[in-house]
């Protein structure tokens, strides 16, 4: 399944890229087994997501769990806690 | 009536609340969030995402409109680098009367804490560059809306 992946703040700096279409294979349902997955990839997957729970995410915009569904998802959002305001 | 911004152009205070409020409003509250200085701070970057970081206040600014019977909102935040004493977000709420104001103007700094796409990165005259962190505290005056 191809998916836009889009990374923030010092995940983005660690994965070296901004966004990537990535081919995530079949049995990655959902966020939290999509950040194990990257996370075990290469390096930079690995110095990005060593600490899961430190990673927040949104699919096509909305802020969502690690358990929830990467089904129809057109872009999911990866990113260290928020620090607006 | 909303007004939603994300901008990497200085905010203007007072033109903006001219903007927001011509005379018509019976209470007016507002929010002015600064880049504090001190420690050797020389820029504050924030990092948004291109879409959604608008989206984002949208949807907090009518949460807000559906809480409390506001008669005009206003919500920007700055994007992009930013010195010492420069205005980072400019939240304002009227209603006809002030309770309804305060409140709305609490709510919308409180989450847009907690749910809004925006980074902030610190870089100090020494050379250090850090992404601030979150804090707990943030987390716990967010929950109060719930």
């Amino acid at each position: 399944m191809a998916l836009n992946i889009a990374y923030f703040s010092w995940v983005r700096e660690r994965m070296g890229v901004a966004d990537e279409v990535v081919d995530v294979p079949a049995g990655i349902g959902d966020v939290g087994a999509l950040i194990g997955w990257l996370a075990a990839r290469d390096e930079r997957g690995a110095l990005a997501f060593a600490e899961p729970h430190r990673i927040r995410a949104a699919i096509d915009g909305v802020m969502i769990g690690a358990d929830a569904p990467l089904s129809d998802a057109r872009e999911v959002a990866l990113f260290p806690p928020v620090t607006g305001g | 009536m909303i007004r939603v911004s994300v901008q990497s152009a200085p905010i203007d205070v007072s033109a903006e609340f001219d903007v927001h409020d011509a005379g018509e409003h019976g209470a007016s509250a507002s929010f002015v969030g600064r880049v504090r200085g001190g420690d050797g701070l020389i820029e504050l970057f924030l990092e948004h995402h291109p879409h959604m970081t608008e989206a984002g206040l949208a949807a907090l600014a009518h949460a807000a409109s559906d809480r409390w019977k506001l008669s005009a909102l206003t919500l920007i935040h700055r994007v992009g680098a930013m010195a010492s004493g420069e205005t980072i977000v400019l939240v304002l709420a009227s209603s006809p009367h002030r309770a309804e104001a305060l409140a709305a103007v609490e709510f919308l700094i409180d989450r847009l804490k907690t749910d809004v796409m925006l980074w902030k990165r610190e870089s100090f005259a020494d050379g250090r560059v850090r992404w601030v962190e979150e804090r707990d505290t943030d987390q716990t005056r967010a929950e109060r809306w719930d």
